[in-house]
């Protein structure tokens, strides 16, 4: 059974050392704005969600390249191949959770890979908001859970 | 650069010009950035002697060379500027989001020179970089005033501001940021105000860069790990705040009570208690950028008259509203500390001054006609009007936004002040922790702990127990916590990061992240030489070794119960001692050799 990552947004501390840790990984280099995973903060509601390409079954991405640069590998990690990318950024708008986005630092689409099996915001998240472990069917329906809420305040963010 | 952007934004207020300056790379590793490197920017080019609220003095926020990396805490920054509350050099730093912001809009700080005619606001896009009119945010307090400029700008800028109390320019008012974080002590918001600088905000897109990339984040793991193994910045201060310190502090009898007239142990601790905030009114728990500590609280008081929301206390300023006001309730404490926020305001200064009014009071020199209202101590609806009062200088308030010295000077009663060099000192009673009153006469911005925490050995016994009501090596010891104290601060990290790591840790994360080679002896040579630097900003500012002193309460009036029963502040023991270690003469001035052996 293959891995997921699960966010538990009553966690987060809203420090970023994920964003950190994760435009580090990337780019050698500190910077939020480039990170695959973002912290949004609504702070009237002092909560804080860390959220990053969820890895989806049937992702919209993928769906719509139209070279075909996006791929899922068997074991669920979905992948954008550089070198086919032609950064039309049309994944960026297909993305219904807005988890792929155009980096300026690096000039092209990024998201998140899961670090090729070992995810550096999960090993650096000082209060374990961010988790990488083995789907079971109770966690995948906490996570369905999760990205429904997701969607929810994203749904107030853009209104 | 690695560790710097490289660019320093000086910014004219009177003729509006903006200009970016290559950073004095020479002075950069002299004084490490953040306090030591703005403290040099100070004294090459601003007269110690100047009005603080004059044009001539020079407002600057500058970062270090860790902030916005992966070293834990890593979003300090500091506001630096020649102080108004005690005419000494004044530095206060703040967490948050803020200072990293800036460096990844590409700037490691801002000097601001002059005054604007008109009210003002800083807009750094990247490298946009404007002056924009704020007379519409003018009176307006710290929350309105982010929110209209998130609404202007972008909703993911970050935000420094001052409130009505900067703006009307009482005399300890803060640079507020991101809302909640304060550079609260020394009255930089003040300044802020006597320039007509009303915000600046910051969004940012561009990449910080270390010089040793994997060395780097092998240093910052390792510290990061001695953080969460260790019982205070693991366990502690994540599960209570900062407020744990309330019954700790009480029981070895150093929380001082009734403008430290009552002694040190406060017989309602446990009601203002960290313990009891949690219980009662934390909603969670909230970390500044890069820090896995989280000693943030956000708190609500869900109802009754002192209903709101917002964030904290931290321990002093429920110090300062509690114990030293004889309040024990804590949503009062929280409703004043959520006003501070709003309005401005420095807690700690504002509720000891309040103490200090309470206790004039108690003695029939200011009477229930001058106050406008009762004033004994205890009396928890007092310490929130009148904290709203002096953010708006009306009523009693105008009285008490000179600070506790000069309010008590004007009745006649400037001993009654707790403070020094006209600087509130805050919660911990140097009668029962004698490193910490030595350390009061000594910081270099006034009353203030922050400079050389002796509650760490003396109280919290680390990194090693000392005993607190002896005098024995504090002179020594203090040095060494005050130079340390410089380098972190400069660095651009938090201070609470010392319970668990050392200079090793700070000075690996410094080396790999600028790329020098300095020892660590050398950088705490930089942390001494950065003390120096600022001692003298204050001799050629006016100090003698005479403003090195305590309100004779603490000298002269022995500890009236508790563990330090019968205790006094022994400075005339400590001083002479201190300044032979130092290196300094007897008047307290940095000799020759001490100098020239700090390069300076």
């Amino acid at each position: 059974m293959s891995k997921i990552l699960t966010i538990s947004p009553d966690k987060c501390i809203g420090c970023r050392s994920c964003e950190l840790i994760c435009s580090f990984g990337k780019m050698q280099a500190f910077n939020p704005k480039s990170s695959r995973v973002s912290v949004l903060a609504f702070e009237d509601m002092a909560v804080s969600v860390p959220i990053m390409c969820m890895q989806c079954e049937d992702p919209s991405c993928m769906k719509v390249c139209p070279v075909s640069a996006i791929t899922r590998t068997i074991d669920g990690t979905v992948l954008i191949d550089d070198d086919r990318c032609i950064g039309c950024k049309m994944c960026v708008s297909a993305c219904p959770l807005g988890n792929i986005s155009f980096s300026t630092a690096e000039g092209k689409v990024v998201k998140c890979d899961l670090c090729g099996g070992e995810p550096k915001c999960v090993e650096y998240c000082p209060s374990g908001a961010i988790q990488y472990k083995e789907a079971t069917p109770s966690n995948l329906s906490r996570k369905k859970l999760i990205a429904e809420r997701f969607k929810e305040l994203f749904g107030e963010v853009n209104q | 650069m690695f560790g710097w952007t490289g660019t320093v934004l000086r910014v004219n207020l009177s003729d509006g010009t903006i200009k970016k300056e290559a950073i004095n790379t020479k002075d950069a590793s002299s004084y490490i950035g953040a306090r030591g490197l703005a403290t040099k920017i100070m004294m090459n080019e601003v007269d110690p002697k100047v009005d603080p609220l004059s044009p001539e003095n020079k407002l600057i926020f500058m970062t270090g060379p860790l902030t916005g990396t992966f070293a834990p805490t890593s979003g300090r920054y500091v506001v630096v500027s020649k102080a108004p509350l005690t005419g000494t050099i004044g530095s206060s730093n703040s967490g948050g989001h803020f200072g990293p912001e800036l460096k990844f809009a590409g700037y490691d700080g801002i000097i601001f020179e002059g005054k604007s005619e008109k009210p003002v606001y800083l807009w750094i896009h990247d490298d946009l970089v404007e002056l924009r009119s704020a007379e519409h945010l003018w009176g307006k307090n710290v929350f309105e005033t982010t929110d209209e400029i998130l609404k202007e700008t972008a909703d993911d800028a970050r935000v420094a501001c001052i409130g009505p109390a900067g703006e009307k320019m009482v005399l300890f008012a803060t640079v507020m940021n991101d809302k909640h974080r304060a550079a609260g002590r020394s009255g930089m918001g003040t300044v802020m105000g006597s320039k007509n600088l009303k915000a600046v905000a910051v969004k940012g897109s561009k990449s910080v860069e270390v010089a040793r990339t994997d060395d780097f984040l092998a240093a910052c793991r390792d510290a990061r790990k001695k953080l969460k193994e260790h019982p205070v910045t693991g366990n502690g201060l994540p599960t209570y705040g900062t407020e744990i310190l309330i019954n700790v502090v009480n029981q070895v009898g150093a929380l001082p009570t009734r403008n430290w007239r009552d002694g040190g142990v406060y017989e309602y601790a446990e009601d203002i208690s960290g313990e009891t905030l949690r219980e009662k009114y934390l909603v969670r728990n909230k970390a500044c950028f890069g820090c896995p500590i989280g000693c943030g609280r956000v708190t609500r008081v869900p109802e009754g008259r002192f209903k709101g929301f917002g964030e904290g206390p931290e321990y002093e300023p429920g110090w300062a509203y509690g114990a030293s006001c004889g309040v024990r309730d804590l949503a009062a404490i929280c409703k004043a500390n959520f006003i501070c926020n709003e309005l401005g305001l420095d807690p700690i200064t504002m509720g000891t001054t309040i103490a200090c009014a309470m206790e004039l009071y108690e003695k029939g020199i200011i009477s229930r006609e001058i106050a406008g209202m009762d004033l004994r101590f205890g009396n928890a609806d007092a310490i929130v009007e009148l904290t709203r009062l002096t953010g708006m200088r009306e009523g009693f308030g105008e009285r008490l936004a000179m600070g506790s010295y000069r309010m008590a000077e004007s009745f006649g009663h400037p001993e009654l002040s707790m403070s020094v060099k006209k600087q509130e000192m805050p919660a911990y009673d140097g009668r029962g922790a004698q490193g910490m009153g030595l350390e009061y006469a000594t910081s270099n911005r006034g009353g203030c702990h922050v400079r050389g925490y002796m509650t760490s050995p003396e109280i919290l016994g680390i990194p090693e127990k000392l005993d607190p009501l002896v005098t024995t090596d504090k002179a020594a010891w203090l040095k060494t916590f005050q130079d340390l104290t410089a380098v972190v601060d400069s660095a651009g990290i938090c201070l609470f990061t010392t319970f668990a790591i050392g200079l090793p840790e700070i000075s690996s994360m410094l080396r790999d992240a600028v790329g020098f080679d300095a020892s660590n002896e050398e950088i705490l040579k930089a942390g001494e030489r950065i003390w120096n630097l600022e001692r003298l900003f204050n001799i050629a500012a006016g100090f003698t070794s005479e403003d090195d002193t305590l309100p004779p309460r603490l000298l002269k009036e022995p500890m009236p119960s508790g563990p330090a029963k019968g205790k006094v502040v022994e400075l005339e023991k400590m001083l002479p001692e201190y300044y032979s270690v130092r290196g300094w003469n007897e008047e307290g001035i940095p000799t020759e050799e001490k100098l020239a052996e700090l390069s300076i």
